[in-house]
């Protein structure tokens, strides 16, 4: 189920270095979940690449292996041509998790001066205040700052070493639309100056505005990869993933049916079966075929509508529990 | 010592001298991170003075044990009690707070040597330790009558300072095995039952036989009989014995510790 669009410029980025990649790494855990399987992505100078996917798809999972926090199963995770778990690697990396709780009663200039402190050539103080927004609240407590401030003083710890590539893990949850593009501005900096960028969000809209490239991952494998432009096109209805008739668009029927969700699922060309209300959303990448099924078995079927799917339904019909 | 470090700048690769100020700076914002948490630096060192006030100054005053003023003998108890405390909370709650929210991760990620991280927060434990023996010697001198030589008080400041040690370990022990909504629950069952059944609150001798034989498999009992020998009392068995005994707990807490941790690393 793996569908690669050809990049348009594949010149201008496959000749920029690589400073990060996953090769075909599975990751298991103890309790036998697998969380990847086999999956591959590469990182180049310069850019800022977005990982979609739907809670579990292992988005953490892949950034925790980049880190060096765990150790795949199999597959081998290259930072900087180096093991991620090297001091050497970490002088490099900067990272933003989400953290529900920092020690509170430190200071925000406290908790940079700390940070700082861990690399031997540091941003200097004022530009990671100035970068993450963090003019007038540097002598607060981090307990008592707002959600959003919180976000950007983690950011600002993510920044503290001048790293060449920096891992944000959902970096604008509980911040305004103001902030929101605030960071997006910064993040845009950092690629500008030559870092590298690794965001992984649920909002397509981040990774529309921000990313050079999306990489679509659900199930712990790649579903899809390329630019916004190219991810959009193929959810939303010009292909189905993984099928070679780009014609079969995808379409989503809204009706009243007296049909179960098992026996619809069950259809040729459905992918997703949701009850809204009374109504019954169906996504099928053959609308026609579904249609004629569903109206031969169903007398009462009314309240019809079909729609091409928006970008976040597109997006979910990607991730589905399909294939 | 700056000229040292001078001389030690250009020739080393910067590896050591750079570990060392992380730790002094890890150790310095520790300390005063607990400091400023006024639940944790009240109550750690509010609750043994407290004790102590009640069952050694107020009550059997000018009474004997074992040769030594009540007062004087249960200094070394509570301070013991003291440095399990602040050993506990500190470590035991503060690590596992800081696992659950995903901070300890962060820091992991981070350039920060690992076991700054670890020291820094044992570092604190010492540190309250002894801010708590001198609260407590403070409060037998003035209002107990309790005398003290400064080499007696060397040697319990300096007892209730190790023995953050093996309570840390303790504490690690607590954070990476319980879950963190219970971390408190856990940790008061532990911290109190313990206190209780060594004989610091009250000396061993006044509780029932069945304490008595248990008293030895705490670590507490271990450091309160060093405590009570060093402020002139009789107490059973040899200094060997206890710190051997001190010893072996450590590192079976470590070991549990480094076991509990690997699993939790796999599992996350």
């Amino acid at each position: 189920m793996t569908a690669v669009i050809e990049m348009p410029e594949v010149a201008t980025t496959t000749t920029a270095e690589t400073v990060a990649s996953l090769l075909g790494v599975t990751k298991r855990y103890v309790n036998g979940v697998v969380a990847l399987d086999g999956l591959s992505l590469s990182l180049r100078r310069g850019e800022i690449v977005a990982l979609l996917g739907p809670n579990g798809a292992g988005k953490s999972t892949a950034v925790k292996l980049m880190m060096g926090l765990s150790a795949p199963t199999s597959g081998s995770v290259g930072i900087f041509g180096g093991d991620p778990r090297d001091t050497a690697t970490r002088l490099r990396t900067g990272v933003m998790l989400q953290v529900g709780k920092a020690p509170e009663m430190l200071r925000v200039r406290e908790h940079i001066n700390i940070f700082r402190g861990y690399y031997p050539n540091p941003m200097p103080y004022a530009e990671i205040v100035k970068a993450a927004g963090l003019e007038g609240i540097e002598s607060r407590f981090f307990g008592e700052l707002s959600g959003g401030q919180k976000q950007r003083t983690l950011f600002g710890l993510a920044l503290a070493g001048d790293p060449d590539l920096i891992f944000l893990d959902e970096p604008t949850v509980g911040l305004d639309i103001e902030a929101r593009r605030g960071m997006w501005t910064q993040i845009r900096s950092l690629a500008a100056r030559g870092k590298t960028v690794l965001l992984t969000t649920h909002y397509l809209e981040e990774a529309d505005a921000l990313a050079h490239r999306i990489i679509v991952i659900n199930k712990g494998k790649v579903v899809c990869e390329g630019t916004p432009a190219e991810v959009k096109s193929m959810g939303s209805g010009a292909m189905t993933p993984g099928s070679n008739s780009p014609q079969q668009a995808l379409k989503i029927i809204r009706c009243a049916t007296t049909l179960t969700a098992q026996h619809l699922e069950a259809m040729s060309g459905v992918t997703r079966v949701e009850l809204i209300g009374t109504l019954t959303s169906i996504t099928s990448s053959q609308p026609e075929a579904t249609l004629r099924e569903m109206l031969a078995l169903d007398e009462q079927l009314h309240s019809l509508e079909v729609q091409s799917p928006l970008l976040e339904d597109a997006f979910l019909a990607l991730t589905s529990n399909n294939s | 010592m700056s000229t040292a470090s001078i001389a030690l700048a250009p020739t080393s690769t910067g590896g050591f001298s750079r570990d060392l100020r992380i730790f002094a700076n890890e150790i310095r914002y520790e300390f005063l991170r607990a400091l400023r948490t006024r639940a944790f630096s009240l109550a750690t060192i509010g609750f043994p003075a407290m004790f102590y006030i009640l069952f050694g100054l107020l009550m059997n005053r000018g009474e004997s044990l074992n040769g030594v003023l009540v007062a004087k003998y249960l200094l070394g108890g509570y301070a013991v009690f003291g440095s399990l405390g602040a050993s506990i909370f500190g470590i035991g709650i503060g690590v596992s707070m800081d696992l659950s929210a995903g901070w300890l991760e962060l820091k992991r990620a981070s350039p920060m040597p690992p076991l700054a991280y670890v020291l820094s927060k044992c570092c604190m434990a010492i540190g309250f330790s002894v801010i708590i023996v001198s609260v407590l010697t403070l409060l037998g001198i003035s209002f107990g009558h309790v005398h003290l030589t400064l080499g007696e008080f060397g040697t319990i400041a300096g007892l209730a300072a190790a023995g953050a040690i093996p309570f840390s370990c303790l504490g690690l022990v607590l954070a990476f095995t319980v879950p963190p909504s219970s971390a408190g629950g856990i940790a008061n069952l532990v911290y109190l039952p313990m206190s209780f059944c060594s004989g610091l609150w009250v000396p061993l001798r006044f509780l029932p036989h069945a304490i008595q034989v248990i008293a030895p498999i705490t670590p507490t009992y271990h450091l309160a009989q060093l405590m009570y020998a060093s402020l002139g009392a009789t107490a059973p068995g040899t200094v060997l014995n206890h710190c051997l005994s001190l010893l072996g707990f450590t590192l079976i807490m470590i070991g549990i510790a480094w076991i509990a941790f690997r699993r939790r690393e796999q599992n996350s």
